[in-house]
């Protein structure tokens, strides 16, 4: 039978992940969550888990080619607080978790999870981020949009490992972020909005626009974002109707515990219109 | 099972333990340590507070495997420092205890507020607050305990 592990090095990690299907531990902040019992008793994992945090070979955050590198086990508090790091991803783990979690939680493990809740999500679909995966003989790379595939579902295969996030050094004007819920921290989003502009001369460089909690995986459409790109921000007004209607049959969200369709649907436009209201100001 | 070595309240710990039992169960029923307590179990109320490496945690969320090489500090760790004395001084002073279900783990999320800023401004205070629930004093009273705890222990930090 195979047992608990806690690798020293990436090496045996991945080696053990090579001749073992293991759930993979990371910062434990969400999965002893949906693993736990009663107290007292041990959370009960269906797959052996393989315990990473320690690895410091991937705790780490560093500028590479103009590029943000951000080790699997680098803690949430460490990323709040690297000058380099985006100001979107800033007020998203500000507003995700209290210091106790971020002292403990990852941002590779909240990409695993693959919530369409999962806050950094949204953050990371907004920027184009990259997940670089191991195994034991190749790494691949792949987008953020390309790697989760439906909720909970994600490319990675079995003897793989997330070993780093990559973004784009910041390069935008404005960003927005607001996160609906029934608490500033430690709550999971109803809805959860995300907006950059890069704006030079009046004239719209790049702009995105992502939701969380509204549909199987944070919604972002490129083919609405590009009717934007170029045009002066005195056009966004006149756009507004449309770039609703358009964003309206994008969003399917669900009733849950937490909230309904409607409220969700209907609180995801009204972020959105706020934001592009505010581009024209 | 597996063998972990740690640190428990400044002392060596060797433990030969299930790698996914949480630190909090293990502190409360192995090692007797009752100031951590159990709330929501879901990282939302901060009463299972603890310190790892000078950080805050929820022991409730902390398997035994990332305990391995780190140090924790429970309220009856820190209980035993002068730190320890101005906070909970200041706790007393301000009026900032009812029940005290909550008390260790506001307790803890000041030392680890104050450990890293000295002198928080109110904003600091709310924020590194923002993970302890507490039901009876409203937080008015914690807030002004953690500013005179600063300002009554400047240089301590």
């Amino acid at each position: 039978m195979v047992e608990a592990r806690i690798p020293h090095s990436l090496q045996e990690a991945l080696i053990l992940m090579s001749q073992a299907t293991y759930t993979i531990v990371n910062g434990a902040t969400d999965l002893l969550v949906q693993k736990r019992s009663w107290s007292g008793t041990i959370p009960k994992f269906s797959q052996p888990p393989l315990y990473i945090r320690g690895l410091k070979e991937l705790d780490y955050i560093c500028e590479r080619s103009g590029m943000l590198e951000i080790g699997a086990t680098t803690s949430l508090e460490t990323i709040l607080h690297h000058p380099k790091t985006p100001k979107i991803l800033q007020h998203i783990i500000l507003t995700m978790a209290s210091p106790a979690i971020r002292h403990q939680a990852t941002l590779s493990g909240n990409i695993q999870n693959a919530s369409p809740a999962g806050d950094s999500l949204v953050g990371l679909y907004l920027l184009d981020a990259s997940i670089v995966l191991h195994n034991r003989h190749h790494e691949r790379v792949i987008s953020i949009q390309d790697f989760i595939v439906d909720v909970r579902k994600t490319m990675r295969e079995a003897d793989e490992l997330i070993t780093k996030v990559v973004l784009p050094i910041d390069k935008f004007s404005q960003c927005a972020y607001t996160k609906v819920g029934p608490r500033k921290t430690d709550a999971i989003a109803k809805v959860a909005f995300g907006g950059l502009i890069d704006i030079e001369n009046d004239r719209i460089r790049d702009i995105r626009i992502a939701f969380g909690a509204v549909y199987k995986t944070v919604l972002r459409s490129r083919k609405i974002e590009e009717s934007l790109m170029g045009k002066d921000r005195s056009a966004v007004p006149e756009m507004k109707h449309v770039l609703l209607e358009g964003y309206a049959s994008l969003i399917q969200p669900i009733d849950d515990q937490r909230s309904n369709r409607w409220y969700r649907k209907t609180t995801a436009l009204n972020l959105l219109e706020a934001f592009l209201d505010s581009i024209s100001r | 099972m597996a063998k972990i070595e740690w640190m428990l309240n400044g002392t060596p710990i060797s433990s030969d333990i299930d790698l996914s039992m949480r630190l909090l169960d293990y502190l409360r029923d192995h090692q007797h340590l009752k100031g951590p307590k159990e709330g929501c179990g879901e990282g939302e109320c901060g009463a299972c507070a603890v310190l790892i490496d000078h950080q805050i945690a929820n022991s409730c969320l902390v398997p035994m495997a990332n305990v391995a090489g780190h140090e924790v500090v429970t309220i009856e760790g820190f209980a035993k420092t002068k730190r320890y004395q101005i906070i909970q001084q200041a706790f007393i002073d301000c009026g900032a205890v009812q029940c005290g279900f909550c008390t260790p783990g506001m307790i803890i999320a000041t030392e680890s507020l104050l450990h890293h800023q000295p002198q928080p401004t109110i904003s600091e205070i709310k924020v590194a607050l923002s993970g302890n629930l507490c039901r009876c004093t409203g937080y008015n009273m914690i807030i002004e305990a953690i500013t005179l705890a600063a300002k009554r222990g400047r240089g301590e930090w």
